[in-house]
């Protein structure tokens, strides 16, 4: 006897029944914004290494642009309603899901929690609406996981600031209206809001990248950039300024990642229902089975933690060391599920028709940014042993 | 100006829909449940009227519990408030019930100015429920809309059926229906999603609209389904092999079914 295949893995352990109302609403209407506006094209846009801005005033109008901040044209939803969109929105494609992640977590919350009241009024609401975008440089060429060693350095100038420097894989660069640009001072490193046009500010877009091709990737270039005192972001001083913003699209990270597991593994149960070797279907062999099996079982449980994680959240108990736990942990289960999914699509696996292989390129990038899979073991290392072993 | 917006929950018509081996009634049990997708063109086009003048949108259904969910759908795009018929008497209303219960609906919200619904529902597609909801009501019937106005107490639709294409003009108070082509509908915004639970829904059943009514006398189906069966499953075509004489036997083909 034959029965129908699941049309979604997680359904397996009604994960939708610990969401609520609301949650599921925030989830379904991102979901439908992304089928009629994304999907159709989205390997396309990929093939060609296009990002579709026009779709960031769209995105705007739903709210999903700093959807979990408060105030100044923010949506102001749970943790979990913003995670559950960036599930969405990487089950889509990862590059849409980094582009909201990095205005939204990295742009907007570095405004939002460490900028002055004139900045968030300038640019909060903007960013908001998807009318002007917004990029963070953190990451140099020679600094990736230990930023502290950053070269880029602002020093004073009578009332004024002097940057000189330069940052590297910073999403949304080439097309940021505004950018948030951390950098070593007298007094520890500082952030400073750089609008585009700056003079002595420049930017070049990365190509030929095998990862995170719908999405724009940049280097930011500062020769000798004059910005007056009010650029600074006044209350934040010190590393915790843009770790704190990292924390926030980890977050983010942690659901995204998930989607493009439960992307790629629908791709691939669809796939095994319908091709049939030796007069049946592929999905009936015990071999396909247990990859479907052990990929859904994985994916639930990165699901479950997912949620986890953000009820903590909500409740504003979550720490770091537990963010680590969910990147490390979902990132790796959502390339093995991707790669794994590829196999039972055989050859049409390696066609841009079906999403697997893109979504196991995209998590490429997913895993080392943000902090790298071996960064957040020996974070989760460090809290368990109380040893640091990454210096 | 006062707009109320009749909506049903209706199975996802992209996916499988099954009638239950009872009563030949939708079954709910296994159905992904949504907003039907012509009726949220009727609600995005009294949201629309909302921005060019004020007005107030009451969105109207009649179906089980879970009908709560389409017309949270439609506060979450704008509409502010709702009215929920719910009662379990009604299972298998017919067209003519169907209307009558909306209509008292509709008189509950009291001195209204526009009526609007989808020319049909994507289940049960009779498409006569707007009619007889006008009737009952005493408006003008507007149906089949593919493009609206309202101005200076009237409204002006552009109709469009199969037969072909006519402009009408009524004053208001009146009921249109809108067919599919008439606008894009929105999305709901997060911030439109959370304001929904706020908004008041006034659950209502029998006894709240009928409270004079005979109870057995008023639920009256006038119509019942007795026999439903599945359609025949596609039977094999016939290939032909193009020798020079596909064309001959293509036309042989259609003029013995006299299709041609």
């Amino acid at each position: 006897m034959s029965g129908k295949p699941l049309k979604d893995p997680l359904d397996l352990l009604d994960i939708a029944s610990v969401l609520t109302d609301e949650e599921r609403e925030i989830q379904a209407t991102v979901a439908r914004f992304l089928a009629d506006r994304v999907r159709p094209h989205i390997g396309e846009w990929f093939e060609n290494a296009h990002f579709a801005r026009e779709l960031a005033p769209e995105l705007g109008k739903l709210g999903v642009l700093g959807m979990h901040l408060e105030g100044y044209g923010c949506a102001g939803t749970n943790a979990v309603s913003y995670g559950l969109a960036c599930l969405e929105l990487e089950a889509a494609d990862s590059g849409f899901r980094s582009f909201v992640s990095v205005q939204g977590s990295l742009s907007m919350f570095s405004i939002w929690k460490w900028g002055s009241e004139e900045q968030k009024q300038e640019w909060l609401p903007r960013l908001a609406a998807g009318e002007a975008i917004g990029c963070f440089g953190l990451t140099e060429p020679d600094f990736g996981s230990n930023p502290s060693g950053m070269r880029t350095r602002a020093v004073r100038d009578g009332d004024d600031w002097i940057l000189n420097g330069s940052k590297m894989w910073i999403t949304n660069g080439g097309i940021a209206d505004v950018a948030t640009v951390w950098a070593q001072t007298e007094d520890g490193v500082r952030g400073f809001l750089v609008p585009r046009g700056t003079p002595g500010f420049t930017t070049q877009d990365i190509k030929q990248k095998m990862s995170l091709r719908a999405s724009i990737t940049s280097e930011l270039y500062f020769d000798n950039v004059r910005l007056p005192d009010s650029a600074r972001l006044p209350h934040a001083q010190g590393l915790r300024g843009p770790l704190s913003c990292l924390n926030e699209a980890r977050f983010g990270i942690l659901f995204g990642a998930v989607g493009a597991g439960r992307d790629s593994l629908q791709a691939a149960i669809e796939y095994a229902d319908s091709r049939v070797q030796f007069d049946k279907p592929i999905s009936a062999f015990q071999l396909t089975q247990k990859k479907l099996a052990d990929m859904t079982v994985s994916l639930g449980g990165a699901a479950l933690l997912a949620v986890h994680l953000g009820r903590l959240k909500d409740q504003h108990r979550i720490r770091p060391e537990q963010i680590s736990v969910g990147k490390l942990n979902n990132v790796r289960e959502a390339i093995a599920i991707a790669r794994e999914c590829r196999t039972i699509l055989g050859a049409n696996g390696v066609s841009l028709e079906y999403s697997p292989l893109r979504h196991a390129n995209n998590l490429e990038s997913v895993l080392t940014y943000e902090g790298t899979g071996e960064m957040h073991t020996l974070v989760v290392g460090q809290a368990i042993t109380g040893q640091a072993a990454f210096r | 100006m006062n707009i109320v917006v009749l909506v049903k929950q209706v199975p996802d018509s992209g996916a499988e829909r099954t009638l239950s081996t009872d009563d030949h009634t939708l079954d709910r049990e296994d159905a992904d449940l949504v907003l039907d997708e012509i009726n949220e063109r009727a609600a995005e086009e009294a949201l629309r009227l909302k921005e060019s003048v004020d007005a107030e949108v009451t969105v109207v259904s009649m179906g089980p519990d879970s009908a709560l969910e389409a017309i949270r759908k439609v506060l979450a795009m704008g509409a502010d408030r709702g009215i929920h018929v719910c009662d379990d008497r009604l299972h298998g209303a017919d067209v003519l019930t169907t209307a009558k219960v909306l209509a008292a609906a509709v008189r509950r919200v009291g001195d209204i100015d526009l009526v609007l619904a989808g020319n049909a529902t994507t289940d049960g597609q009779a498409s006569a429920v707007p009619a007889v909801v006008a009737d009952l009501l005493g408006l003008p019937q507007v149906t089949h809309a593919r493009e609206l106005t309202v101005d200076a107490g009237r409204v002006r639709a552009e109709r469009q059926t199969e037969n072909g294409e006519a402009t009408l003009d009524a004053p208001l108070p009146a009921l249109v229906s809108v067919t599919e082509k008439i606008n894009d509908p929105r999305y709901p915004s997060f911030k439109g999603i959370m304001a929904a639970k706020k908004k008041p829904v006034d659950t209502v059943d029998l006894d709240d609209l009928f409270p004079d009514a005979d109870d057995a006398g008023f639920l009256v189906a006038r119509t019942r389904v007795v026999e439903a069966v599945p359609r025949p499953p596609r039977a094999a075509g016939i290939r032909i092999t193009d020798d020079g004489s596909a064309g001959r036997q293509l036309v042989e083909h259609l003029i013995a079914r006299k299709l041609v």
